[in-house]
């Protein structure tokens, strides 16, 4: 057996601290949200060394890519970011249907962008929420989570589960949208700048939510970049990146948003990126529910890639039979023998599946890289220096969702 | 894998797949791509040298995913382990994947952790998961797993449902609780 | 008795300044309205469990709001969300740390039976090595559900509860579905080797002193 847990957690040699000692923090912890293990070394109060232990969630998500054709996966892969779950399925199919060459009609696209949008507020609600939460400031929590609730009700309509919709499909949506669902996004909008404003409010000017969150926990543009931090955490630290706008993908190409960027690095810029993101979401949904297309959803469901509606499925002979054909377990698709990567700007950060595929209607390796896993692996670095009590503002401002990290 | 004579790699990699064969052992690299991925296959002796001339002299400064696949029994597959690295500049936006293979039963490749600190994690994925050990990487231990797993659990050879470890734990009853 | 196990004597304005119970069931009366749940939050059906404190849903009319991360506190595991091989020595740490009466809910399919996770990982249904008193299902199940849970189990301690723990005694085998240990042939079972240090198994944890293992 090679190296272990005890191996890495032994003090630092030479450092010639008397009052050492171990902390052992978590995997059920109320500041960890879920499950993670970290052991810091201590002096007095201040953390010599962090060795986070993680797996306490691994539940094998990529062993079963490799057993669900493209299709079955979407359920999966929505319990990986379970914060922002629609994002998850769209960063899956975006890979899928590189793979496959599907491209997808323009209402299918826009709709995809509201929500992996409404997605991106969802999340950066809990994970401001929350890092207040764990600063001991709760009421924003409940305000965060008063709209998150309206979210969960338009994804409710649309597609009838409140989260982990499984929404997508290779090549289109598991159905369209109706007017009522725009008439609740449209009402969710009008509502959301006050309720940010509100949040805003309770924090952005709050003296000990400040002094808790500024110069903690400092990551510089290079380290970023050297640590492969990508999505807000990286833009918080000056990285100008976002696959929005560095690899459009959708509808992105078309629209105009602003890519929010800050400089210092720290805990309160990756909030305050966070919460300066929402409104640029705001912004994106607003245009694209002005200017959904009209048309199909499914891309041309003559090439046997794509479902076919219900409809054509209950009254035609031809839809059955297409139906079938793509759910039998030796027909389905016949995808190219290549692999492929492919990414999406998740709300965490670059969400990306790189898919190997045999032929077969499953993946022969889907592989996943997570964000989260990413960004927890930059938490040594992070917390080095600061006191026990910085560990709640920097795990706050990570936004680190436990099944992304472990899949 | 599409044929590696008939692809040529677009305008904007071509500088970087030529600085890619300059380095010693890579005259002969496969250059292949895929809708918008192109793909440098570095044999696994030169792959660290590679990789850190594309990090210094292309600007590909960014490590964006880094894992394996295990092609047992894979179409037309040579090697048993392909491990890619998927690299993007920052300022630019160019993205290329490098791979490189290991072969049981020993199977091993130069570690990049002095080129990319964010390769830690996830070597040290890999390493739990494919049992591909990472040389010179200095914290290379288990991750996801417990330490005293004796598996891997991504190799194919691994069934879906385990081996049963899952369920041998002690079953509590209320008495005792 | 009234609707819900209230002790009668109770429900009306005593006079006098008596109320007639007994003491087993006025202890229930007090335990069922004040359950202290433990969230054992491990995935995604702890943020529903998160929406069913806040405010639209708000648990707190229920009585059981007071959620405490320390299970020297609580009286109530929820286990909300899937438990992996990692994970189920830390959650069986935690049962054996909540002081009795202590119930349990498995809150979703992954919980309750391990869900759609049917991989190497995933423990099937952390029944096979807890006892579990209420299930909720969906996945995640919708606040609601989990609000009905809180409310069977509040009428199964009114209608089982004792004011010494009594209905807990002589249930001394887990109750839960046979272990799948056999599902596989011997010579294919790995057993895990080693003592699992860094997620101690459950027979080897210290206990609470006067419990059985001490």
């Amino acid at each position: 057996m090679g190296l272990t847990l005890a191996d890495a957690i032994a003090p630092p040699d030479g450092s010639g601290h008397e009052c050492q000692w171990t902390l052992n923090f978590g995997p059920q912890h109320p500041a960890t949200h879920t499950t993670l293990r970290l052991v810091l070394n201590l002096d007095g109060e201040v953390i010599l060394k962090a060795t986070p232990d993680i797996g306490f969630l691994h539940s094998g998500f990529e062993k079963l890519g490799e057993h669900l054709d493209f299709n079955q996966y979407v359920t999966i892969v929505d319990r990986m970011n379970y914060v922002s779950p629609v994002a998850n399925e769209i960063a899956w199919h975006h890979s899928v249907e590189t793979l496959l060459d599907i491209k997808l009609t323009p209402r299918c696209q826009m709709i995809r962008v509201i929500f992996a949008e409404l997605m991106r507020i969802h999340d950066h609600l809990l994970a401001c929420g929350a890092a207040a939460l764990d600063l001991g400031a709760f009421t924003a929590f409940l305000y965060a989570f008063n709209q998150r609730e309206l979210i969960n009700d338009i994804n409710e309509w649309a597609t009838g589960q409140r989260f982990h919709p499984s929404y997508t499909r290779v090549g289109g949506l598991q159905r369209d949208v109706d007017d009522d669902w725009i008439g609740r996004v449209r009402s969710f909008l009008k509502g959301f700048p006050a309720a940010h404003a509100d949040i805003c409010r309770l924090l952005n000017r709050n003296r000990i939510f400040i002094d808790r969150c500024k110069g903690i926990g400092v990551l510089t543009r290079e380290e970023a970049i050297n640590r492969s931090a990508t999505g807000p955490v990286a833009r918080a630290s000056g990285v100008v990146r976002d696959l929005r706008k560095n690899r459009p993908y959708l509808a992105y190409e078309a629209i105009d948003f602003d890519v929010v960027c800050s400089q210092d690095g720290d805990c309160l810029a990756r909030y305050l990126v966070r919460m300066e993101e929402m409104l640029e979401s705001h912004k994106i949904i607003a245009w694209a529910i002005e200017n959904l297309p009209s048309g199909p959803v499914n891309s041309n469901v003559d090439d046997r890639m794509v479902l076919p509606n219900q409809l054509s499925v209950y009254r035609s002979i031809e839809g059955l039979i297409h139906h079938f054909e793509l759910n039998m377990t030796n027909r389905k698709w016949q995808p190219p023998v290549d692999e492929v990567y492919a990414s999406t700007e998740s709300p965490n950060g670059e969400l990306g599946f790189y898919i190997v595929s045999n032929g077969a209607p499953e993946a022969w390796r889907a592989r996943t890289r997570p964000p989260s896993f990413i960004h927890f692996s930059l938490f040594p670095h992070l917390a080095e220096g600061h006191t026990v009590s910085d560990v709640a503002a920097i795990l706050g401002s990570l936004n680190i969702i436990a099944a992304e990290l472990d899949r | 894998m599409s044929t590696p004579e008939a692809y040529t790699p677009p305008e904007s990699h071509a500088a970087i797949v030529a600085l890619a064969k300059s380095v010693a052992g890579c005259d002969s690299l496969i250059v292949s791509g895929f809708r918008d991925n192109v793909r440098l296959e570095v044999p696994p002796a030169a792959s660290l040298e590679a990789l850190r001339k594309l990090r210094s002299h292309a600007g590909l400064d960014l490590l964006v995913d880094l894992s394996a696949a295990d092609y047992l029994n894979y179409p037309n597959a040579v090697h048993r382990y392909g491990i890619w690295y998927v690299l993007e500049s920052v300022e630019t936006g160019i993205r290329l994947v490098v791979k490189t293979w290991a072969d049981d039963p020993d199977p091993r490749v130069d570690s990049v952790f002095d080129v990319w600190r964010g390769a830690d994690w996830m070597e040290r994925e890999v390493f739990d998961l494919f049992g591909i050990v990472f040389e010179g990487h200095p914290d290379l231990r288990r991750i996801l797993m417990p330490d005293e797993f004796s598996s891997h659990p991504l190799r194919k050879d691994y069934p879906l449902r385990g081996d049963g470890e899952r369920h041998n734990f002690h079953a509590l009853s209320r008495e005792e609780s | 008795m009234a609707e819900g196990g209230i002790p009668v004597a109770i429900e009306r304005e005593p006079r006098d300044g008596f109320i007639v119970a007994k003491l087993d069931e006025l202890a229930s009366w007090c335990r069922k309205n004040s359950l202290w749940p433990m969230p054992f939050a491990t995935a995604c059906c702890g943020i529903e469990l998160m929406a069913t404190g806040a405010s639209k849903h708000d648990i707190a009319r229920f009585g059981a709001e007071a959620f405490r991360f320390s299970p020297r506190q609580c009286d109530l595991l929820i286990v909300a969300g899937r438990v992996v091989m990692k994970m189920l020595p830390v959650m069986q740490r935690i049962w054996l740390q909540m002081p009795e009466p202590k119930w349990c809910i498995s809150m979703g399919a992954c919980a309750s039976s391990g869900g759609v996770f049917d991989t190497y990982a995933v423990v099937q249904g952390i029944d096979r090595f807890l006892p579990v008193d209420v299930y909720v299902p969906g996945c995640p199940p919708r606040p609601e559900q989990l609000l009905q849970a809180v409310m069977d189990l509040q009428d199964k301690v009114a209608r089982t509860g004792t004011i010494l723990g009594r209905e807990f005694q002589g249930r001394e085998s887990p109750e839960g579905p046979r272990s799948l240990r056999g599902e596989l042939d011997p010579s294919r079972q790995i057993v895990a080797p080693g003592n699992f240090r860094s997620s101690t198994r459950a027979w080897s944890l210290p206990t609470v002193a006067g419990r059985p293992g001490a």
